[in-house]
């Protein structure tokens, strides 16, 4: 009886082992590259979530239907495994676990935000299974030694960088006077670490240095700092609400402050939710449709917009844009490593040097795009009330000037 | 540490306006709950999410064109009926129970709550403007927006209004009769099924005046509840139970205090100095409390 049950156990076991490696081949078997994603389609990040989706599975129907992906003398068809991750980051770990122990998936696509992502990142790691990621940009996430992990984005201690710059530009290249308040998040924290290190660099003075607490939606007493030590520069950052609120607040407050620089504007749509009290703010953004970056499959930034217009309804935010891309250097990864080997195509991806509608993708050792500056685009309004986002640095994409120093509100 | 709030004495003023109308705006929320918890003995968690929602209905009026002043009275009055609702569903069935009861049924509904309000307007930062411009005081160097004068005047006209009902009103009377004694009140004739009822009809629509407020002045989320819960909470502690016109006092003071603690220790720590007085007061109270039960003895 003893003796009967080992071998069962062992037979099964045998099988299981054969079943699952079976199965781990069948994941590039047939025309299909299956690739797993956890999105957040439901809680707080549903409608980045949303984006991102829609982004991934736009650009795999765009290569898809331009003749799919040539590996080894064969074509084949990308498909993607979606699972939602409520916008929960333990839920995130469960998931990419999932996709990669009972799903076998061997090649990965990011989550929405920072946070999933450094959920998802070290399971990804353990199993070695390369992740191209689109939407986390915080830099804790490069520092960590990360060998699987790969996001085509410039990371957060960028995102605001190129506003302090073109302040002292502006100044002369004297430094300038800057206030901040940045959300206790790690994103925001990142992207205060950036200001920290511009203004070291350019001899800036940093005079108001808040850190608005996440349940906060009122920054009334910074503004007030605002007024009575009047900085050249007000930076701000905490995502949608975090711009909102600013916008809200010191347009009622009558705050004269020479530049305001956001994060986030292009998702908060602030000019639809505040019209022309928005006019004038600075957003970071790693993507506008004007760029001129080129590629074969979306051409460029504006037939993008258009392609994506058409199919959902909706001018593509940065985060789908970027999404996209991410699709682009998988495919153009798998085509240099010529396998579907994991190892290979991690060095396949860790040499990517390519251009796409999204800008220039070049991957540093911690995995971050090092090749796409930031974009700064600022809000400029008509006479009629109709507001649009203009690229305004770095000079070489822009398409109008820079209005600085910002008019006083009693002169608007 | 930082002393701008004393070299300049504009700032000192302007710290104190401020605080003293969000504290108003806080205390209407506040109200709420102290008057539910004295009546039927339940801590609401999903105050916060009524406000939201209430928020939501003033958002809407504003997105069709209306504008979304008229949320003070219409919100209230559909959170009336959803507050009624909520209590037929849920919470009848769990009034008499303990208090650790009442805190799961209502966490409970917090949660469907986010995700429901998350599933149907969606997962963006909103806001309604109302376009009510500012007033400058002392030279242009004292700004109070027109919204947030609004908002504290519509929290005093409704907390009065609810006042002189609990006072004068049949209702009211039958309402502050089974907080005090809910059985002694049932022999008496009341129907206490109907005020508990009514109780929390009239929480949530306080929860809907707020909330049409808030989206006046600040930005409705459909995660956003949970902040003004907690708020709320703590105004109702530091204050003491049964103590209406101490929750106006708190929540007015503790507005203030904020927004002073927000100028001396920096705003990471503005929400962290709220918490440290409310352990303070606690300590405090245990305290005072162990000196008289030693005098009993």
């Amino acid at each position: 009886m003893k003796i009967k049950n080992i071998l069962i156990t062992f037979v099964s076991a045998i099988a299981l082992l054969f079943s699952t490696s079976v199965v781990s081949f069948a994941k590039v078997v047939g025309d299909k590259i299956i690739l797993g994603a956890a999105i957040s389609l439901t809680g707080k990040y549903s409608s980045n979530g949303v984006h991102t989706q829609n982004g991934y599975n736009m650009a795999v129907d765009r290569i898809n239907s331009m003749g799919g992906v040539k590996v080894g003398g064969k074509t084949y068809k990308f498909d993607i495994i979606y699972y939602d991750d409520e916008s929960n980051p333990k839920r995130a770990a469960q998931l990419a676990e999932r996709l990669i122990s009972q799903d076998k998936v061997e090649f990965m696509l990011g989550p929405y935000s920072s946070g999933l992502t450094k959920a998802i990142a070290p399971v990804t790691e353990k199993y070695g299974v390369p992740m191209v990621e689109a939407n986390g940009a915080s830099r804790s996430l490069f520092t960590k030694g990360y060998k699987y992990l790969f996001a085509v984005l410039a990371p957060a201690n960028l995102y605001l960088d190129v506003a302090i710059r073109t302040a002292v530009e502006l100044n002369g290249g004297k430094g300038v006077r800057i206030a901040q308040a940045f959300e206790q998040d790690a994103f925001s924290q990142d992207v205060r670490l950036g200001i920290l290190d511009a203004a070291k660099e350019t001899g800036s003075e940093i005079i108001i240095d808040d850190k608005l607490p996440k349940e906060l939606n009122d920054m009334a007493a910074t503004l007030v700092k605002v007024k009575q030590m009047k900085p050249d520069v007000l930076v701000v950052s905490g995502h949608t609400k975090g711009a909102l609120t600013a916008i809200r607040q010191i347009s009622e407050m009558k705050v004269d402050v020479p530049m305001l620089a956001m994060t986030h504007c292009d998702a908060a749509k602030l000019s639809k939710q505040h019209g022309k009290n928005s006019q004038y703010a600075l957003c970071a953004s790693q993507w506008h449709k004007t760029l001129t970056y080129k590629d074969d499959f979306f051409k460029d930034g504006m037939t993008y917009a258009a392609d994506f217009e058409k199919e959902f309804g909706y001018d593509p935010p940065y985060q789908s844009a970027e999404s996209s891309a991410a699709l682009l250097v998988f495919k153009d990864a798998f085509e240099r490593a010529n396998t579907f080997d994991q190892k290979k195509v991690r060095d396949a991806l860790a040499a990517t040097n390519m251009q796409t509608f999204y800008g220039n993708i070049k991957f540093a050792p911690g995995g971050q795009n090092v090749d796409k500056p930031m974009v700064l685009f600022q809000v400029m309004c008509d006479d009629a009330g109709k507001c649009e986002n203009k690229v305004v640095a770095p000079l070489k994409w822009a398409s109008a000037e820079l209005i600085h120093p910002v008019p006083k509100w009693s002169e608007r | 540490m930082d002393f701008l709030v004393f070299q300049y004495p504009m700032i000192t003023i302007q710290a104190c306006l401020d605080g003293l109308l969000l504290g108003i705006l806080f205390a209407l929320i506040a109200y709420g709950m102290a008057l539910q918890w004295g009546v039927m003995n339940i801590i609401n968690i999903a105050q916060g999410d009524l406000v939201i929602l209430g928020g939501y209905i003033a958002y809407f009026m504003y997105l069709y064109g209306i504008h979304p002043a008229w949320g003070v009275i219409v919100s209230p009055i559909i959170m009336y009926f959803v507050g009624i609702a909520i209590y037929k569903l849920v919470i009848n069935k769990v009034v008499d129970r303990d208090l650790f009861i009442s805190i799961l049924a209502t966490f409970g509904i917090s949660i469907l709550f986010m995700q429901l309000m998350n599933f149907a307007f969606g997962a963006d930062v909103v806001l309604a403007n109302s376009g009510y411009g500012t007033t400058m005081l002392f030279d242009n160097n004292v700004v109070l927006p027109n919204s947030k004068i609004f908002s504290a005047f519509i929290s005093i006209i409704f907390a009065i209004c609810l006042v002189v009902y609990m006072k004068r009103s049949k209702l009211g009377r039958a309402i502050r009769a089974t907080a005090q004694n809910a059985r002694a009140a049932k022999i008496l004739g009341v129907d206490t099924e109907k005020v508990y009822a009514a109780t929390f009809g009239i929480n949530a629509a306080l929860c809907g005046v707020a909330g049409a407020l808030i989206s006046i002045t600040f930005t409705i989320h459909p995660y956003m509840g949970l902040p003004y819960t907690i708020r709320s909470f703590m105004i109702v502690i530091v204050a003491g139970l049964g103590n209406l016109p101490g929750v106006a006092m708190s929540g007015m003071g503790l507005g203030i205090f904020e927004e002073f603690a927000d100028y001396i220790l920096g705003t990471e720590f503005r929400i962290g100095s709220v918490f440290l007085l409310l352990v303070l007061i606690l300590v405090y109270r245990r305290f005072k409390l162990s000196r008289k039960r030693e005098y009993l003895k």
